[in-house]
């Protein structure tokens, strides 16, 4: 069944891509969930898709190849996210308001964008929901050296990140610049959602960081354990939904979630049983 | 003579026009257990941001280990365990020995990896707060006074000098405040570090504390225990304030 995968070279690309974000997204959407800031991949996500339909509309009106779509969302995707740092520091009593603030600014650019070029084609459906057969050459390029790029800053500043995780104020206290160490959070989440954009797509990129966290907070003892799993999930369901995906023709968007949310039922119950049985001895 | 590692002189404080502190000297020498009693909004933890350069006075100077707190670089040799330390999100999955291990991440500097001997002082000092059965539980599943001594770890493992704990007995069971205090005599007897306890429970502190000092935006008395217990309750009844209950426990 796999063999088509090793036959076609943008099968493989795509795989490849696949097990890259399925490594990259959990990594960084560990430190999104604990850090209680899901929403802002969401945010992100949907200033990425105005930088995609920025580069659809460059290309189709003007011709302009300098910028793939995949390059301009990128870069919209790091000056969402550098505006948001901004917004919540404009707004400290409603933090939280900077993303509805970002999220309705990409849709409304990302319309705006789409109507002048001429409304939605099929390019932009598989910028929505994914695709398996949408990963070039160059997007897989950019892709692997983005991921190289988080995976050493990541490893560089693990102990700094995960105090700031952990507790922002005793790292303020220690020293810590807690103020730069959020930024590089924030602009590696925003090169991690670009990356993955091409596989699950603007509207599930948020679903391929937090929900195989979401399933390894259940069952992890530690945060090292809860990254470690959260990869497992995440690598395992990317592999799956694109396989899938493929053979059934749906956007590997899709069946990657679907797969994930089978994961978190499978831990959440697997945990609930676990605990009834330890419950059990107890009172035995 | 003993060495004095904490020098304030003159302090004046103010929120906008709000006084917190004025007039405010105080002295900390090498190994004392200094207890540092008020009424809330007397202005204890406005005294602590201070002594942690988070705050600036706008009159006065603050000298560190003999060095103006403007200047001091040498912060690992002193930790602070908040009173909001018990706040954080208890569904984190965080293991005791890895929230041990960010009190040495400021100390070991960026670019730079957790060693051997770091892991081994991690382990030293969950052992020195009688927690060593629990490294490797997540934190979240530990009780209000299980956590205290955790963080209180974490405070330790960088081998301060000069501990600062800022009412850290809020929300502790009776029996675990005793045990609480255990543990601070024991860390400035036998490890011979300098203690200055924030509270506002007066009673159990007095007892374990050798030195008191009473703030209420200024100073109103400062000398060992037994001077704190000669005072006539009235005199501290003056300055504390009407919510004032104080249940002396002299051994």
């Amino acid at each position: 069944m796999l063999s088509q995968f090793f036959e076609f070279e943008f099968l493989r690309t795509t795989l490849y891509t696949g097990l890259i974000i399925g490594l990259i997204a959990p990594l960084l959407g560990t430190f999104v969930v604990v850090r209680r800031l899901s929403l802002i991949a969401d945010g992100l996500s949907h200033v990425t898709l105005a930088g995609i339909a920025f580069g659809l509309f460059m290309d189709k009106k003007y011709g302009l190849a300098v910028l793939t779509p995949f390059t301009s969302g990128t870069i919209f995707s790091i000056f969402g996210a550098i505006l948001i740092e901004r917004l919540r520091t404009v707004y400290k009593a409603y933090q939280d308001l900077a993303i509805p603030i970002i999220l309705s600014g990409g849709v409304g650019l990302s319309v705006i964008f789409i109507a002048l070029a001429d409304g939605l084609n099929n390019d932009l459906y598989s910028y929505l929901f994914g695709s398996v057969s949408a990963v070039s050459k160059q997007d897989f390029n950019t892709i692997w050296i983005i991921a190289l790029i988080v995976l050493s800053l990541v490893a560089l500043f693990y102990k700094e990140l995960f105090m700031l995780s952990f507790d922002e104020e005793h790292a303020k206290v220690s020293g810590i610049h807690s103020k730069s160490i959020h930024l590089l959070f924030i602009l590696l989440t925003a090169l991690v959602i670009s990356a993955s954009i091409r596989i699950v797509g603007v509207l599930l990129v948020s679903a391929l960081m937090t929900l195989p966290v979401a399933s390894s907070i259940r069952i992890a003892k530690g945060f090292k354990q809860t990254i470690v799993y959260s990869i497992l999930f995440g690598e395992a369901s990317v592999i799956l939904g694109i396989v899938s995906g493929y053979y059934l023709e749906i956007p590997p968007g899709g069946t990657i979630v679907m797969v994930l949310i089978a994961f978190l039922i499978i831990t959440t119950t697997v945990q609930k049983l676990w605990l009834k049985s330890q419950r059990k001895k107890a009172i035995v | 003579m003993t060495e004095t590692i904490v020098e304030l002189k003159n302090i004046r404080y103010a929120y906008e026009d709000k006084i917190a502190l004025k007039d405010v000297n105080l002295s900390i020498q090498r190994g004392a257990f200094l207890g540092l009693v008020g009424p809330n909004g007397g202005g204890k933890t406005t005294l602590i941001k201070l002594l942690l350069g988070v705050l600036t006075p706008q009159q006065g100077s603050i000298e560190l280990f003999g060095t103006p707190v403007e200047k001091f670089k040498h912060w690992s040799k002193i930790g602070f365990v908040s009173q909001k330390a018990n706040a954080f999100n208890r569904g984190f999955p965080a293991t005791v020995k890895e929230v041990v291990a960010t009190g040495l991440t400021a100390q070991i500097g960026y670019f730079k990896f957790f060693n051997k001997k770091h892991r081994d002082k991690v382990k030293e000092a969950i052992e020195l707060v009688g927690m060593s059965e629990y490294i490797d539980k997540n934190i979240g599943d530990l009780s209000g006074g299980q956590q205290q001594r955790i963080f209180i770890a974490r405070a330790l493992v960088s081998e301060p000098e000069f501990l600062i704990l800022d009412e850290p007995t809020v929300g502790i069971d009776t029996e675990n405040v005793q045990k609480f205090y255990e543990l601070l005599g024991k860390l400035n007897q036998e490890k011979k570090i300098t203690l200055l306890l924030v509270s506002h429970d007066i009673g159990t502190m007095t007892s374990h504390a050798n030195g008191v000092a009473c703030l209420n935006k200024e100073i109103h008395f400062h000398g060992d225990t037994e001077a704190f217990h000669n005072l006539s309750e009235q005199r501290i009844s003056s300055f504390y304030g009407h919510d004032l209950n104080i249940v002396t426990h002299n051994h």
